[in-house]
């Protein structure tokens, strides 16, 4: 398997299955323990329209979007723009019932999908069946993980729908099992190594916050951010969990915010429209010092913007938001495997320092698919930093907002027999209620509370350098561009480009000396996916180093590693 | 031994003869009369002069934001089913800014006591129209008097099937503290709108008016009819009924979501190790 490296994409209407094929795909890839990265790109509708689903298969982990295509399943008539990103040996299957499109001679197959699954004794409705036989033929890999698969899907009450299933996928392998040229590149045949994990963005925070011991997680469906509650929610009887899909975004956070005050790990999860309604139950979070994990799974805006697109406009906004002076968290994970262990540090942080901790994704991880050798469960410890109810009986008079040097106060929760707990959005004295004394009280809060910030900063974690050891070119990244920039900067140093990448997966509180490297850097270039250049503008509020080169995206798609490299050329061209 | 004196006495900030004062003597002859103690007791508000209300009595307090008095409660409950919960927030709280989370919250039907200081005017804001003032009501912002009709909060609620309705008035402790100790008792959301005078800002719907116009709903008024409760909610003239208007029995979102089995979600154990076998479903 050296050497692999291969993009298959499924492009279609809504509708078509693309999802089912794409899904079965890569799940038969990472049973036969191949490496598999999976990403969608969607319009916001349920039938039409042209969507296309991207498996990527290396033989190492991979986490971005390629821009060419060795495999194309085209269903529909608008695929033909997919055909510019096919190379000399690229093959094309295609239905020239459903897709009028004239892929080049001698590596194209047409394949009547519905008439393939009828003639097989299947239905139209198993037409995916023989897409995803035709494309495992091609590949020549084991036909008998995608038969696994069916039967699993189906379970024992659909017995006779997978094995009718597994017949037409077998029709569709049929047709194109050696029917093109070999060639050794898209040969999967010795594929069979260890299962791997495959798992989307959405699940690894669900998965994070089960293990994170989340117990309440209220939410109001919006688009990418509606997998984790999906997920919890198959999950609350095992897990003892509570998914309430509430009335609107305002009353998912307050009734989160309710939960967390009782003593219960809660969260809450929208896209940029619905976390700005929650902004004024954020200010609250940081007034009362209740713990809370936000997830804004980010989508391009302003307002309803593009739905099912991704971006990574609201950085500032999630830093900013929120009247009045508060510490909080951002955490952006880099990759799906990082979302499961940001979510787990969110819930902790959310308690140590009781303030609101946001996790900052985007649809581009939300929706995609990772797989993943293994998740390190066994070394996560959870600490809640809430008092006993023999510490509270030692204290004596309890004060839950307590002025302390770390600006932490002693938490206790409702319903100890100790200790009353008065939380208070209203400024207030050490004991929760109301205060309007200006001269010491109002002042000695204030400090308080942003006091925090000394103790938290020191949790962040450094960038992630990656490249070149103390290279002199230098690419500044942040959340889900890191699968790309990874490669850009593999691809540039193969040409003897000198690149390093300092990768931040920690945004905010943004510490200071992680920026030493700009100090012996002659050439630093910020890539985002946003017009403005938001993390740059931090870094120069941060560090007063202002950073002029920029690479930014913001058409509602992920970058590829092929766009920074030509991008990052530009700007050498054109720096001289 | 819960007494009065458990609860304490605070200054308040609300003015002299004031209607909240009537409502705190009832919410803790209530709590005393039920042997409550402060420790389980979580008292949620808005904000507003009613929604101060928990700042003076001993108990647990969350005063969150304005209007979201009722999902802070929700979630309060959710997490931790053992502590008593109850909302004690004003008209403009919870039928104005929060409206959504009233009706949203009797469809879920959790085990809340909310009780509103229903004085027909914003009155910590200095005097404007509410959701419930009368029509033609003048204001200085709205000084060619209310145009909008107005909630008829009561009416709303058994409409959406809420489990406990009722209505008393701020100068009837006894009854409004019956009325509570009802609301605290019913398993599942409790509405009790509490008229109340304001001595500052509403000159018309005043103490003698609502005293004049509260009448008590007599024994064979049966609170298990909806339609007939529905009709009796609509009445708002010389007479404004007071008492329990509704009631049924529907089971509560603890039950209904199988909350009652385990304990509390505030005490469940947590187990990150306990997610290994999902992982394999991942496989």
């Amino acid at each position: 398997m050296n050497n692999l490296d291969l993009s298959i994409k499924i492009s279609g209407e809504a509708g078509q299955g693309l999802q089912t094929i794409g899904g079965l795909l890569s799940k038969a890839f990472s049973r036969k323990g191949l490496n598999v990265f999976a990403s969608q790109a969607l319009q916001s509708r349920i039938r039409g329209g042209h969507n296309w689903f991207q498996v990527r298969l290396a033989d190492r982990q991979v986490l971005a979007p390629v821009d060419s295509t060795d495999i194309l399943v085209a269903l529909d008539k608008e695929s033909a723009c997919h055909l510019k990103e096919l190379k000399q040996r690229s093959i094309v299957i295609f239905d020239s019932t459903l897709a009028a499109i004239e892929p080049p001679k001698g590596r194209k197959l047409d394949i009547p999908l519905e008439k393939t699954a009828k003639d097989a004794g299947g239905t139209k409705l198993m037409s995916s069946a023989v897409a995803v036989g035709a494309v495992l033929g091609i590949l020549e890999l084991d036909i008998n993980v995608l038969f696994d698969l069916l039967r699993e899907s189906f379970g024992a009450k659909g017995k006779e729908i997978a094995e009718a299933n597994i017949k037409v996928a077998q029709a569709g392998y049929n047709l194109t099992y050696r029917k093109i040229p070999r060639n050794k590149l898209l040969s999967l045949n010795n594929a069979n190594q260890e299962k791997k994990m495959l798992v989307g963005g959405s699940e690894a925070v669900a998965l994070g916050a089960l293990a994170a011991g989340c117990k309440l997680i209220s939410a109001y469906p919006m688009s990418p951010s509606t997998g984790i509650m999906t997920y919890l929610a198959s999950k609350e009887d095992e897990f003892g969990i509570v998914v309430e899909q509430s009335e609107d975004e305002i009353a998912s956070i307050n009734i989160a915010l309710g939960a967390s005050f009782a003593g219960a790990r809660a969260m809450t999860a929208s896209s940029g429209g619905g976390f700005a309604l929650m902004v004024e139950g954020l200010s609250l979070s940081g007034m009362t010092e209740t713990p809370l994990v936000i997830v804004d799974a980010q989508r391009p805006g302003p307002a309803t913007g593009l739905p099912t697109r991704s971006a990574q406009e609201d950085l500032e906004y999630a830093i900013f938001t929120g009247h009045g002076e508060t510490p909080r968290a951002v955490l952006a994970p880099r990759s799906i495997e990082d979302a499961f262990y940001a979510t787990i540090k969110a819930f902790d942080l959310a308690e140590k320092y009781q303030i609101p901790v946001i996790i900052l994704s985007d649809q581009f991880i939300a929706d995609s698919l990772l797989t993943i050798d293994n998740l390190d469960v066994d070394n996560i410890k959870i600490e809640r930093h809430i008092l006993s109810n023999e510490e509270l009986k030692n204290t004596g008079d309890y004060k839950r907002y307590q002025i302390t040097k770390s600006g932490i106060s002693p938490r206790a929760l409702p319903g100890n027999p100790h200790g009353l707990v008065v939380a208070d959005s209203d400024e207030h004295d050490e004991e929760g209620h109301i205060t309007e004394d200006l001269d010491y009280t109002r002042p000695e809060m204030v400090k308080k509370r942003n006091r925090k910030n000394i103790g938290l900063l020191k949790e962040m974690s450094a960038p992630l350098y990656y490249g070149l050891k103390d290279a002199r070119n230098i690419l500044v990244g942040w959340g889900s561009t890191f699968g790309a920039l990874k490669e850009a900067v593999d691809i540039l140093n193969s040409e003897n480009g000198k690149v390093g990448l300092a990768h931040f997966s920690e945004v905010w509180p943004l510490n200071n000396k992680y920026f030493n490297f700009l100090k012996k850097a002659k050439f630093v270039c910020v890539v985002e996916n946003n017009f403005r250049g938001q993390f740059a503008r931090l870094v120069a509020a941060t560090t007063g180093k202002i950073i002029e080169n920029r690479i930014n995206k913001f058409n509602g798609l992920p970058f590829s590693a092929q766009e920074i490299v030509k991008e990052y050329k530009k700007i050498r061209k054109k720096n001289g | 031994m819960v007494d009065l004196n458990t609860f304490g006495k605070f200054e308040t900030a609300w003015c002299p003869g004031c209607g909240n004062f009537g409502i705190l003597d009832a919410v803790k002859d209530a709590l005393v009369k039920m042997q409550l103690d402060p420790h389980g007791i979580v008292l949620v508000s808005g904000i507003g002069q009613a929604a101060k209300l928990p700042h003076y009595l001993f108990s647990n307090v969350f005063n969150g934001l304005h209007g979201r008095a009722i999902p802070a409660a929700t979630g309060i409950k959710i997490a931790n089913r053992k502590l008593v919960v109850i909302v004690t927030s004003g008209d403009g709280d919870i039928y104005g800014e929060g409206g959504n989370h009233l009706i949203h919250a009797i469809r879920r039907n959790i085990d809340i006591t909310v009780i509103v200081h229903n004085n027909q005017v914003y009155a910590l804001t200095k005097g404007q129209a509410s959701p419930t003032s009368d029509l033609g009501f003048v204001t200085k912002v709205q000084p060619r008097g209310v145009i909008d009709a107005p909630v008829h909060p009561l009416s709303l609620a058994i409409a959406l099937g809420a489990g406990f309705v009722a209505r008393s008035f701020a100068g009837d402790k006894e009854h409004l503290s019956l009325m509570i100790q009802e609301g605290i008792k019913h398993k599942g959301f409790a509405l009790i709108d509490v008229l109340q005078w304001c001595v500052t800002f509403n000159k018309k719907n005043n103490f003698m008016w609502y005293k004049q116009r509260a009448s008590k709903l007599g024994p064979d008024y049966d609170p298990h009819d909806k339609i007939k409760a529905f009709e009796k909610s609509l009445e708002w003239g010389d007479k404004i009924p007071v008492g329990i208007l509704y009631k049924n029995g529907r089971p509560p979102y603890e039950e209904a979501r199988g909350l009652m089995k385990d304990e509390p979600l505030a005490e469940r154990p947590i187990n990150p190790q306990g997610i290994k076998p999902i992982l394999k479903e991942f496989l």
